[in-house]
């Protein structure tokens, strides 16, 4: 098993973006290609922590230019001989294999990456992961038995993939708008999270609690706050079917 | 370098701005959508085996559950 990948059914592919560029955390065996004390190995993970560059690997499927990857942490975990056991969490996007490679270059030793495993993606972590034998059997339970509550063993409503992304809850009246494509306004705003800043990508939710759109923040959680009219939030990805409240705004040219 | 806190280290606070409530008339809190919206806008967070492609697997999911659009959300580098 390799670990959390987080699978997207119907509707909920159109928060697949939001998962990309979400952090990751892997557990990863590196295998070093000559004897090297502990210390420098920890001394070495250590320094792989914050900003690094990064040029993809030949077998990437993006352009091979030169970019940044942050690097949350680094733990080291356990060594055997020349197997290094250690954790990563990174930004989205951040090669391990050529991670492992650069450090085996700065150990002086050479190293690759022997084996890797994904402990969260984004929100959803490793504990909660399901099986393909888990999915199979429950969904025969589910279709057996019309039992609702079998569906809840091995899916997780679209929401949950947006726990890490600032929320800003909005009126019933506001969500048919959104639906729509419109931009959120600052009368619609009912509450919202700290840490948005302008640019950057924000979740739309009901008073339900349903995901609405995903949108760029036009102003910070604390401009928003003094806001009275204007455009908060520019809508990017409608999640919600239109209809699904009544709609409040007036007919204009349609 | 240091360690600095990962985006699900971040804790956030919810600011009230104004007040309202929502008509249970429309919409459904996720949890309680019927089974078949359910999975309709739904996510696995399945554990991947070693072997198949990320894609594949998403094939095979599609397949069990007789779906029309099933993707991931990342690849997994394989080994």
């Amino acid at each position: 098993m390799t670990g959390v990948l987080p699978i997207t059914l119907e509707e909920s592919r159109k928060i697949v973006q939001a998962l990309l560029l979400s952090g990751k955390e892997y557990v990863c065996v590196m295998k070093l290609h000559g004897e090297m004390e502990e210390e420098k190995v920890r001394k070495v993970l250590e320094e792989f922590q914050g900003a690094i560059y990064q040029r993809p690997p030949l077998r990437a499927s993006v352009k091979r230019k030169l970019r940044t990857r942050k690097i949350y942490y680094t733990e080291f975990l356990e060594m055997e001989g020349r197997n290094v056991l250690f954790k990563v969490g990174c930004e989205g996007g951040t090669y391990i294999r050529k991670l492992c490679f650069d450090m085996g270059e700065v150990l002086g030793c050479g190293a690759h990456m022997q084996e890797l495993r994904r402990t969260r993606a984004g929100p959803f972590v490793e504990e909660d992961t399901v099986t393909l034998h888990e999915v199979a059997y429950y969904f025969m339970q589910y279709q057996e038995r019309k039992d609702g509550e079998l569906v809840k063993k091995f899916v997780q409503p679209m929401e949950k993939a947006l726990a890490l992304l600032p929320k800003i809850y909005i009126r019933d009246s506001a969500v048919d708008a959104v639906c729509h494509g419109a931009n959120l306004t600052a009368p619609g705003v009912l509450s919202l999270e700290t840490g948005i800043s302008k640019g950057a990508m924000v979740a739309i939710f009901t008073l339900k609690g349903e995901a609405v759109a995903l949108a760029e923040a036009a102003a910070s959680t604390q401009e928003i706050l003094n806001m009275g009219h204007g455009v908060v939030a520019e809508t990017r990805r409608v999640l919600m079917p239109r209809g699904t409240y009544p709609r409040c705004w007036k007919s204009g040219e349609i | 370098m240091s360690r600095t806190v990962a985006p699900w280290e971040t804790k956030r606070k919810l600011i009230v701005k104004a007040e309202d409530k929502t008509n249970p008339r429309y919409g459904h809190k996720p949890e309680e959508r019927p089974a078949q919206e359910y999975i309709k806008y739904g996510v696995i967070n399945l554990d991947k085996p070693a072997g198949p492609t990320s894609h594949e697997v998403a094939a095979w999911v599609k397949r069990i559950l007789k779906l029309r659009h099933v993707g991931h959300g990342g690849t997994l580098e394989a080994v």
